[in-house]
């Protein structure tokens, strides 16, 4: 893709120097060296996700997940814990739509011990049916603390895929039903990994600070002699547009206040990301800050909504997602507030900007402050790292994290004016959120 | 019942000599109205970090958080929406948070923009006019979020642990009820901007992409003319905090929860004491991190908890150990079983030494990992600072944390960590858990939350 940096933002590059190499086994690995960095951070990611679970498995790739943390081949329960947190560092997995990641950040002088254990659980996880029992505890606990014994719990990115999606892969809660977690069995969980966890599905990244040969060559003893296996086919996840607009509501009991969200489909993030980066952009044009379109109308001067926030992907993950996708903004509305008034309000400030457009200096700003987080958040050895794995896996295109500060202010007034144009109602899924005592 | 077959065994690989921690460039300075100012360099991202913490104590906590809140709403220069836009157009933001103990300021930008955030942050340092419409819609976004954070039972919980350990002190209340939000006028934030918002006391911080002696001398020329209400004012000083003491566990109802919040309150040294690098990792073994043996027994034995925690919070007036655990309804009793037993087993029982050596190495690779980035680094550096310390700390800590023997851990341990000394709160459902809960410890039941104490 060429473009060309708008002239108002001088814009910061950065120079992460990457290579790229698969092993012989299919195992895609990106590394990253930053020499003289006191640390490592170390990612590996599968190309599955809620997405991927079949019918009658809701919340499995979220289960499964615990799952790979429970012991491997060469590595007893708590054992992956204890050698990550016993070198000094720190350890996570998270499960997403379509992909699932695992990573650690440790001192640079752990770096082999932790491709020891990300090999070890890539070539035979221990999945035994007392683990399975005992996660799925824990992930029932993890559902109650996050979901049900919360206000807002699931809103709006659990809550809103149904409204706007109709087919199973797209429109299921990926958390999972208490009946589909505890209908989980054993072979469940090997057939997964079988068909999912390929290392023909897998990328590896490291980044920070190490000595790329070196580094390469602990990656071909470690992982070189996990078993081939290939990728699975890419599940078709495609569902044409709303030809209506959708609007659900439901009450919460623990919610003090009603609240709103609302959701309008964007280009596919990957095979088209020059129509898909506008309403990156655009959603932070409405609604970045106190000086962005929708805060200042609806929040300081109509006190209409208490809290504004937008983004693309129904996780907040722009460039971590496949299509179908959406761009999302989600409203807190004060005690009484209208969902439907606000509603009405976001609509006449998108068509003001499909209208009349919006200045380069206006749009210049935003993309400045987008440059900005985005690079913050890779500051982090292990936020670029995920990163860059990702952009592996979904586009093999690590590199593009060097790239995604030009092209973000690259977006001409043009394109966010066009962009707007297609938030219209009837494109649009929302969901409402009414307060128990409202009711 | 394994599913493992390959028989291959692979050897754990050693690690590497550890890197010694290694401090960043940097410089400091006391401008002429008190304002201590430290640049720090972390070149890793074209950004720069800002903190700036202002001392807070006796100011009610309601007043100080609407004061952050409309700290950016304008002054004679500029429009709220002004402020807004050229902080934007420097890639930057700046946010003002409220706590019994300070204001903190934080924000960040692109580095070549970092003149124009200090000139922003100068003019509302200086210049913040908290204008009454303003005042009245921030006063109403913030009393709705502290409703939204009180609905949460966590955070309520947490709520009814302060004020039982903490009774009158200032800490006893960190999340202001939104009725004592509701009352205050932009009258009184005009008046606390004028009296406590000030330089003399206060400590600004900036790191990432920069030259520190440039980056302190950018910062006089843009904040060396701030100066407080008839100069330097007298100190006002946090006043000590009392120590978490045990008494019966504190049942509150709340009907219909599916889930009971867990919360306990520990005695802690304070960052000075000889015993903090011991305490610090006793707890961890207790149930500071992930291998803890309160973590694996609870969530990776039984199933009880997505996630226990356990954390050594210091405060200007005190340190405490806060537990924190939300279990399943049906497991309240046998949950706090086990929490009280992992206390007494680390207070009566010497640690492993492999259990005090793992801690050990997590406790030092932490320092690293927690200051590699620019924001983990500010961050650090500004609480430091708060306490009148500087980054030369870590190193200190880290070789304390080095010396510590089993000894030392296991007297810290008993010192401060039996199941005796722990003041308890547990928010659910009083007509489901209170006979179990009853059975394993005295118990006093309230049938409804509290309302929130005004001060």
């Amino acid at each position: 893709m060429t473009r060309v940096p708008s002239p108002e933002v001088v814009v910061p590059r950065t120079g992460y120097r990457i290579e790229r190499f698969t092993l012989g086994n299919g195992l895609r690995v990106v590394l990253a060296p930053e020499p003289g960095s006191p640390v490592v951070g170390v990612a590996v990611v599968y190309g599955v996700g809620i997405r991927s679970e079949p019918e009658g498995r809701t919340g499995f790739a979220h289960l499964f997940e615990h799952l790979m943390f429970q012991g491997s081949a060469n590595l007893e329960k708590f054992e992956h814990f204890r050698h990550v947190q016993g070198a000094g560092g720190t350890f996570n997995g998270s499960t997403h739509l379509d992909y699932t990641e695992y990573f650690q950040t440790v001192p640079a002088n752990a770096l082999e011990r932790v491709l020891f254990l990300e090999a070890d659980r890539m070539r035979e996880p221990r999945l035994t049916p007392e683990n399975l029992l005992n996660q799925i505890d824990v992930v029932k606990e993890e559902i109650r603390v996050n979901i049900l014994n919360r206000p807002y719990g699931g809103f709006p990115w659990l809550r809103l895929p149904p409204v706007m999606f109709d087919t199973f892969p797209n429109a299921h809660d990926g958390y999972g039903s208490f009946a589909d977690l505890e209908a989980a069995v054993i072979g469940d969980a090997e057939e997964f990994f079988d068909r999912h966890y390929a290392c023909g599905n897998a990328v590896l990244s490291v980044t920070g600070g190490f000595a790329p040969e070196e580094a390469r060559r602990m990656v071909e003893r470690h992982f070189g002699d996990v078993p081939a296996r290939p990728a699975p086919p890419r599940p078709d996840l495609s569902e044409p547009d709303l030809a209506e607009t959708r609007r659900h509501s439901y009450v919460d009991e623990a919610a003090p206040t009603p609240a709103v969200a609302a959701a309008w489909r964007v280009p596919d993030p990957v095979a088209d990301l020059a129509g898909y980066l506008p309403y990156v952009v655009l959603a932070e044009v409405l609604t970045d800050g106190v000086s962005s379109r929708l805060v200042e109308r609806l929040v300081l001067k109509e006190r209409l909504a208490t809290g504004i926030s937008g983004h693309t992907g129904f996780m907040g993950d722009a460039f971590d997602v496949l299509d179908p996708t959406a761009l999302v903004l989600q409203l807190n509305l004060p005690s009484g507030g209208s969902a439907e008034r606000a509603l009405e309000v976001v609509d006449e400030e998108v068509e003001r900007l499909a209208a009349d457009g919006l200045t380069q200096e206006e749009l210049a700003r935003v993309q400045a402050r987008m440059v900005a987080l985005l690079l913050r958040d890779g500051d982090a050895v292990i936020g670029r790292g995920v990163r860059m794995a990702v952009l592996e896996l979904q586009r093999g295109a690590p590199g593009l994290l060097n790239e995604l500060p030009a092209l973000l202010t690259s977006v001409t007034p043009g394109e966010i004016r066009a962009a707007a144009s297609r938030l219209r109602p009837g494109r649009r899924a929302s969901l409402e959120v009414v307060p128990g005592r409202d009711r | 019942m394994s599913a493992v077959t390959s028989g291959l065994v692979r050897p754990l690989p050693e690690l590497g000599p550890a890197a010694p921690l290694v401090l960043p460039p940097q410089a400091e300075t006391v401008l002429p109205g008190g304002l201590t100012v430290v640049a720090i360099a972390r070149r890793t991202a074209p950004l720069v970090e800002l903190r700036l913490w202002v001392p807070m104590a006796a100011v009610d906590i309601a007043e100080g958080a609407l004061l952050a809140q409309t700290l950016l709403s304008g002054t004679d220069a500029r429009s709220a929406t002004g402020i807004a836009v050229e902080l934007q157009a420097a890639g930057g933001a700046l946010d003002g948070g409220a706590s019994p103990d300070r204001w903190l300021i934080s924000g960040n930008c692109l580095a070549s923009s970092l003149d124009r955030l200090l000139e922003i942050l100068a003019d509302v340092l200086d210049g913040a006019l908290h204008p009454d419409y303003e005042v009245s819609v921030e006063r109403e976004r913030l009393a709705h979020r502290m409703r939204v954070v009180l609905s949460q039972p966590p955070n309520l919980a947490r709520a009814e642990l302060l004020r039982r350990v903490y009774g009158d002190h200032p800490y006893a209340v960190d999340t202001p009820a939104p009725e004592r939000v509701d009352a205050v006028t932009a009258e009184d934030v005009r008046a606390l901007h004028g009296q406590r918002m000030r330089p003399d006391g206060a400590t600004l911080v900036l790191v990432g992409d920069l030259d520190p002696e440039e980056a302190v001398g950018l910062v006089s020329r843009r904040l060396g003319h701030w100066a407080g209400p008839g100069g330097p004012g007298e100190k006002i000083l946090m006043p000590p905090a009392p120590r978490p003491a045990p008494g019966p566990l504190l049942l509150v109802d709340r009907p219909g929860a599916v889930q009971s919040s867990i919360r306990l309150a520990l005695p802690a040294s304070g960052r000075g004491h000889r015993d903090t690098a011991p305490l610090q990792l006793a707890n961890l073994i207790f149930g500071g991190y992930f291998c803890s043996r309160w973590t694996e027994n609870i969530r990776e034995d039984k199933g009880y908890s997505y996630g226990p925690s356990s954390v050594i919070d210091h405060s200007l007036g005190g340190s405490a150990v806060m537990l924190s655990v939300n279990v399943a309804t049906e497991v309240t009793a046998p949950a706090l079983v086990e929490t009280l037993y992992e206390l007494g087993r680390i207070a009566a029982l010497p640690p492993t030494s492999e259990e005090v050596e793992q801690a050990r190495r997590y406790a030092i690779g932490s320092l690293s990992l927690s200051t590699a980035t620019q924001a983990g680094l500010a961050g650090y550096a500004a609480t430091l600072a708060g306490f009148g310390l500087r980054l030369d700390y870590l190193t200190a800590h880290a070789e304390r944390l080095a010396a510590a023997t089993v000894e030392d851990v296991h007297r810290a341990a008993m010192t401060y960590l039996g199941p005796g000394r722990a003041a308890a709160v547990v928010l659910g459902d009083v007509e489901r858990v209170e006979r179990g809960v009853g059975a394993v410890t005295a118990t006093e039941v309230r049938r409804s939350p509290s309302e929130p104490r005004t001060t």
